[in-house]
């Protein structure tokens, strides 16, 4: 299982998923019109690591985490 | 060194405690940025939500990239609630000469507030809302939308 969790204002509980890549959870996440306005504006990290495309394979105890946009100080 | 506290910054403490660390380790700069919530728009406060793993890795390599010109960086940054005129994040740059240290820390606030995996709320009216328009949207967002 992949570990997928919503930061910040996204405000949604963490979820258990059985994907093998990104797409695949792209896939999950394409009828949720709600959580695709956040998905168009969020990064997403793999493991803490930001990555720059949806192709990236997962194993299982992968975490993804979806960032939106930030603003610190 | 990268610290993060619950509420506001004791600003003071912090620059004492990094001041006497560093000291007489023989840098000749040491310059620090302060951040102020600013009345404004009626807000009460802001709030804030840190993604710490992350938080960390971006701090790492700003270590790194500070090491190579023999300066060093510090960070405090709150989470949770900051009210009107007080503190939620300072940091600072050392370095042996002045120039190298002025200039990082202008980079290093400006890759900050980029980068940080940092979320921004005012507080206002008893709620906490989301600060979407002063936000920056990270490298390579939008790779798991469908408009993608």
């Amino acid at each position: 299982m992949v570990k997928v969790e919503f930061l910040g204002p996204i405000g949604r509980e963490p979820m258990e998923v059985n994907i093998n890549n990104l797409k695949e959870l792209k896939d999950i996440f394409k009828d949720d019109e709600k959580l695709q306005e956040w998905l168009k504006i969020s990064a997403v990290a793999v493991n803490d690591e930001l990555v720059n495309s949806s192709d990236v394979s997962l194993k299982e105890g992968d975490r993804v985490s979806i960032l939106p946009p930030v603003c610190g100080g | 060194m990268l610290e993060i506290y619950e509420g506001a910054l004791k600003v003071n403490e912090i620059l004492a405690k990094w001041y006497e660390e560093y000291k007489d380790k023989n840098y000749g700069a040491f310059i620090n940025f302060i951040g102020i919530v600013r009345d404004e728009n009626g807000i009460e406060g802001l709030s804030f939500d840190i993604y710490e793993p992350l938080l960390k890795n971006w701090f790492q390599k700003w270590i790194e990239r500070a090491k190579e010109e023999n300066a060093v960086v510090l960070m405090a940054h709150s989470k949770g609630d900051v009210f009107l005129h007080q503190s939620s994040y300072v940091s600072a740059v050392l370095s042996p000469k002045r120039k190298v240290a002025l200039r990082l820390i202008n980079e290093f606030v400006e890759d900050f507030k980029a980068s940080a995996p940092i979320w921004k709320y005012d507080l206002k009216d008893g709620k906490r809302i989301y600060a979407e328009d002063r936000s920056l949207i990270l490298p390579n967002s939008g790779i798991l939308s469908m408009d993608e």
